[in-house]
């Protein structure tokens, strides 16, 4: 991408600013004439053109939501009944083969069809055009061609709990021979539609991602530059980049396996006797699917992990009043990280039998890609420092956000670190670091999101009551389910395990521990029973936004109507004159100027050089 | 306001835990104190970033809260701090690597005068086989298992015939010797993992991985299986015992050799085939 | 790079810098969004091979590995493809010169050579097939036929943006202008298909 890039930039310099030094209003606001044609729009003309096969992003943004929601939600009521079983083995609630099938279809249904779907296609969708100024996706077609390949791939995952054999118990990894020898459950139908399934998102998404990277890189608006962008945008758009390269990986892996449970071929299975039987298979190499599916497994941490980054970054900078501490220092971070986390895939098999000598290298890498982690950190936090903090929902959210993700980053480093994770992998510090960094805090910046967006998709606002509630028992209680559990990873519990009956090195107290882990995961989950309820009723019965509501600087609000209607700027389109962290200028008469404001509007507004 | 609370309070809560619970490591039965003493560094240096940043966190929601009047600060960046803040990190960084690394060294360099002990998992369970009188390990392949050849030995490696082979899931170690584990899988993924032991390595059919360790503790320890395997995973336990010299060698004694198996697989079988040809 | 690099290091606060910017006319690269479109896909694509390419090389290394026969059915599609690109070269050039009946000439012609190419391939299949070279006899089969297949359905998504191009062309046969940039695009892919081609045969061929 970035090699294009030098020979195609606009050489921007050539124009000559004829307006030096003028300090009119009319100079300081002039901007050369438009060159590009205003973007040809699709308009239905049917209900079902409307609302159902929409080529309008903010349609297909939603319609993304609605759906990755509700299979998450699946998700979260197999974690309930993992939970169940683990906490309460005499109950019998479920079989080992059922305990199995719930782990994989629960981890693959939350980071891909649940985070990977929301944040990208749900958010990219819908802020991604509003954000840039542009009045559509590139590619409206192809963008809502996406989201129906979404659908049917979410669809061709819950079949499969229908067909003989249910769905695959092969871990979310997915790791051959096992996914495809009989001494695992759904290994024959279950696994290929699983495999279908993923191959169906990942068109689906290509199609999308195409759409993100074009949009941001050709279509955004007059005085919109790069680093005009809000960091929501930038996390979005490098978190594409990263799907379209490492999506590839799993896409490659993922035909080969198909053809070795199909047709027998031997790409990823060596010569094995299976219950007592030998199998035909010869020669092929098990670790090699392992490092195809970890080259696009970590970036995939990181494709869930830089979008919430660039919301953060800007529900935080909103809600303290203030502009995002480090700039610059922010969207180099995102693409330091979106570069580095191709270097460093074999952090997760360490102790999977490769090379012993990988593991120095992959260490290295592991946590040299922990300092420009760390610098957002810093940086979020040194922008609530000296600012004006409204704990509003969205931010109490990102504060919750901050403390998780800390944690969760903390605990990497021990993962990351070689000799550290030979004790801890596969254990439950396992579980618990991923849970903590990828599962808990991605999902409360997508809540924060929610609240904080809430306004500009429906014109009202969530009900803050049940939003505090849902807040405070999200928050405390995700983080009471997963602290403990590291601990239950030192004593040495590995993760995985239907039941863990009577051993001599686990302490009995252990159990009461999981009983805790579960009753509380309960109490978590009923919270986000009340939040559904509150994005449903609220849609109706919610107070009226007024325009604006969060005194915002990007343009997503600043539309004619809101909620934006199709085309988002009416007849023209906005003209970007500043970047969207001007929050409490100095002299200025609000404490926010949002991008379109132009220079003369606000002419006793002095921003000191730095 | 609530939230900075909080916030002090998971971050002090989270302390008190550490130092409270009843919950930690099960005690070492290695030589593998390195780890442990790594898993403490980390401890150490990241326990105290976390309650310094949640601390710091709690301040500023405190100390800024929304005021009608108060005007947050204007500054885009702080180029020194910024600075200063990545190379603090990067030290830290190294701090916890440079460690690491030096344990990981000693993890994958096998002393000279470690024995070797086979481990062979399959789906579920546990066998062993020792070099025998010869010290060294017989060449196997996955496509010679059968009946009567249940390990795949290559009958035609001399080297072979004198192994021990242990079936029953139970294997003794001797105290303060370093032993090499050869790690092999006859069906699917498996890990051999001892909790006390606290290594770790992928079982991988087609390969031979390994690592080392050297007991430091008499005593009876679980074997685990720590590489998701299928339905009875969670299952497929087994048993180290750690012996002085004198009852590690009796048991050894009364292990039998391939030679010996294979002779009476053999031989049963041909009664088997007799019977059924009546 | 060095482009890409200045553009990070931009303080878009300072008003000077703010000066510039507002003069920015909001596009990064000065390429049609469809070219750029077709771009990433290639760009996609071609990591999908170079993965296959490199589970290619390791699988190979390991002895049971037995290559194929190449069939001199492949060489003559290899001439089918080689022609079919120059064909598109030469059509692209008929419609910068708006030279309607070579276009119309061409598209046919092209499109007569994919789908040529295609049977062809297939019958490169079936003859394998009947002398026993079955995908799950050796992973060097197996690869053989899942190169053919990626390679053709990429022809095959090309073709159905041939089909398009074509009658929107005879559609409104006055005016080339409109096709004359879905030409090139098709054209573009068409080299690529080519390439990606070339790549996958000499690989096959010399291993
Ligand atoms: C409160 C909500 C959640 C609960 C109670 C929960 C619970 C669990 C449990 C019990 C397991 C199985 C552990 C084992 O037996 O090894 C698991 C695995 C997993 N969870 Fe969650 N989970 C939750 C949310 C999430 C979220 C939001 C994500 C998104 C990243 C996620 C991703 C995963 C993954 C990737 C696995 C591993 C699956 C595997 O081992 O193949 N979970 N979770
Ligand atoms: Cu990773
Ligand atoms: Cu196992």
């Amino acid at each position: 991408m970035s090699d294009e890039y030098e020979h195609k930039l606009e050489a921007k310099s050539d124009y000559v600013s004829d307006a030096s030094s003028g300090t009119s209003a009319s100079d300081i606001d002039k901007l050369p004439p438009a060159e590009l044609p205003d973007q040809e729009l699709y308009h239905s003309h049917s209900w079902w053109t409307t609302y159902v096969f929409s080529q309008d992003a903010k349609y297909i943004g939603v319609q993304y939501a609605c759906t990755a929601i509700g299979t998450g939600i699946l998700g979260l009521v197999l974690s309930w009944l993992m939970r169940l079983q683990i906490a309460f083995p005499g109950l019998g609630l479920l079989e080992p083969s059922a305990y199995y099938q719930f782990v994989t279809m629960h981890g693959m249904i939350m980071v891909i069809y649940l985070l990977t779907a929301l944040f990208l296609g749900g958010f990219g969708n819908f802020l991604i055009p509003l954000m840039c100024g542009s009045r559509d996706m590139a590619f409206p077609y192809v963008n809502m061609v996406s989201y129906w390949m979404f659908l049917v791939a979410v669809l061709v995952l819950l079949s499969s709990f229908f067909v003989p054999g249910g769905p695959t118990g092969a871990g979310w990894t997915l790791y051959p021979p096992q996914a495809i020898t009989s001494g695992t459950p759904g290994h024959n139908m279950g696994i290929i539609l699983m495999l279908v399934s993923l191959v169906l998102f990942v068109a689906g998404f290509t199609m999308g991602g195409l759409n993100y990277i074009v949009t941001v890189l050709q279509l955004r608006t007059r005085g919109m530059t790069l680093m005009r962008l809000p960091l929501t945008v930038w996390g979005i758009f490098v978190a594409t980049i990263l799907a379209l390269l490492a999506f590839p990986a799993l896409l490659v892996g993922g035909l080969m396996m198909t053809l070795d449970g199909l047709l027998g071929t031997s790409f990823f299975m060596p010569a094995i006797v299976s219950m007592g039987e030998q199998l035909k298979y010869e020669g092929g190499s098990p670790i090699l699917f392992q490092h195809l599916f970890w080259f696009f497994g970590h970036p995939e941490v990181y494709i869930v992990a830089l979008p919430a980054f660039g919301i953060v970054s800007d529900l935080i900078s909103i809600h303290a009043r203030k502009n995002i501490f480090g700039y610059r220092m922010m969207v180099w971070a995102i693409v330091g990280i979106g570069a580095l986390s191709f270097f460093v895939w074999a952090h997760h098999m360490y102790v999977a039998g490769m090379n012993p000598w990988f593991g120095f290298f992959f260490a290295t890498t592991t946590l040299i890609i922990a300092v420009p982690t760390a610098i957002k950190v810093y940086n979020w936090i040194l922008t609530l420092w000296r600012g004006n903090i409204q704990l509003s929902l969205p931010m109490l959210f990102s504060l919750g956000f901050i403390v998780t993700f800390l944690n969760g980053g903390l605990t990497g480093l021990f993962l990351g670190n070689v000799t550290v994770d030979v004790p801890l992998s596969d254990t439950y510090f396992v579980v618990a670091h991923f849970h903590m960094v990828m599962g808990i805090a991605p999902v409360l910046v997508v809540f924060g999101a929610i609240y904080h967006w809430y306004p500009l998709i429906t014109g009202r606002m969530l009900n803050e009551t049940l939003g505090k509630i849902h807040f405070w028992i999200t928050f405390v209680g995700s983080y009471a389910i997963y602290f403990p559990m590291h601990y239950q990873g030192f004593i040495g519990v590995p993760r995985r395990y239907f039941e863990i009956y009577d051993s001599p090195y686990i302490e009995t107290s252990t159990m009461g521990l999981n009983v805790f882990i579960t009753v509380a995961a309960l109490i978590v989950g009923a919270a986000q029973l009340l939040f559904i309820y509150n994005l449903i009723s609220s849609a109706r019965l919610g107070k009226k936004a007024e325009k604006n509501p969060w005194k915002a600087n990007s343009l997503e609000w600043q539309t004619p109507e809101m909620p934006p209607a199709h085309g988002n700027w009416g007849k023209e389109m906005p003209k970007v004159y500043r970047w969207p962290y001007d929050y409490s200028v100095p002299g200025a008469k609000e404490d926010y100027i949002p991008q379109n404001v132009a220079p003369s509007a606000v002419t006793e507004a002095k921003v000191e050089k730095s | 306001m609530a939230v900075a609370i909080v916030i002090l309070l998971i971050a002090l809560g989270s302390i008190a835990f550490h130092f409270w619970s009843p919950w930690w490591w099960t005690p070492i039965a290695s030589n593998w104190q390195g780890m442990d003493d790594t898993i403490l560094l980390t401890f150490w240096i990241t326990g105290f970033v976390f309650v310094a940043i949640c601390a710091f966190v709690a301040y500023c929601v405190w100390k800024y809260r929304y005021q009608k009047n108060r005007i947050a600060e204007y500054k885009p960046e702080d180029k020194k701090l910024e600075t200063r803040l990545i190379l603090i990190t990067t030290l830290g960084v190294i701090a916890l690597l440079a460690p690491g690394l030096l344990v990981w060294n000693n993890y994958i360099s096998v002393p000279d005068n470690a024995y070797k002990v086979e481990v062979v998992a399959y789906q579920w369970g546990w066998k062993f086989r020792l070099p025998g009188k010869d010290g060294v390990l017989g060449k196997t392949d996955i496509k010679l298992i059968n009946d009567e050849n249940p390990f795949g030995l290559n009958l035609e490696d001399s080297y072979g015939k004198d192994d021990l082979l242990v079936d029953e899931g139970e294997l003794h170690l001797l105290l303060d010797r370093p032993v090499k584990f050869e790690l092999r899988a006859i069906d699917v993924l498996h890990n051999f993992y001892v909790p006390q032991f606290r290594g770790k390595m992928d079982m991988v059919p087609g390969m031979i991985t390994y690592y080392w360790i050297t007991p430091t503790r008499i005593g009876e320890f679980e074997i685990l299986c720590a590489e998701y395997c299928g339905t009875g995973h969670y299952a497929m336990r087994g048993l180290v015992i750690v012996d002085k010299e004198k009852e590690y060698n009796k048991w050894e004694a009364k292990q039998i050799t391939f030679d010996k198996m294979f002779a009476k697989n053999k031989n049963n079988k041909n009664l088997q085939l007799a019977k059924n040809t009546k | 790079m060095n482009k890409f690099f200045k553009t990070l290091a931009e303080k878009p606060w300072e008003e000077s810098q703010a000066k510039i910017d507002n003069e920015h006319q909001g596009k990064t690269l000065s390429l049609s969004k469809y070219k750029l479109g077709l771009r990433t896909i290639m760009v996609v694509s071609t990591i999908i091979f170079s993965f296959f390419i490199i589970a290619y090389a390791d699988r190979m290394l390991i002895h049971d590995w037995r290559s194929m026969p190449e069939p001199w059915l492949l060489w003559a599609n290899t001439g089918i493809l080689i022609l079919s690109s120059i064909m598109f070269h030469l059509t692209k050039i008929a419609s910068d010169r708006q030279h309607n009946d070579k276009i119309k000439k061409g598209l046919y012609f092209i499109g007569f050579l994919a789908y040529t190419f295609l049977f062809s391939q297939l019958l490169v299949w079936y003859q394998l097939l009947n002398s026993g070279y079955y995908a799950a006899t050796n992973p060097a089969n197996a690869f053989f036929y899942l190169f053919t297949a990626l390679h053709g359905l990429h022809l095959i998504g090309g073709l159905y943006f041939l089909g398009r191009t074509t009658s929107k062309f005879l559609r409104n046969n006055s005016k080339v202008q409109e096709i004359q940039h879905t030409i090139e695009l098709c054209a573009i892919y068409w080299h690529f298909l080519l390439a990606v081609w070339i790549v996958l045969f000499g690989l096959m061929l010399f291993t």
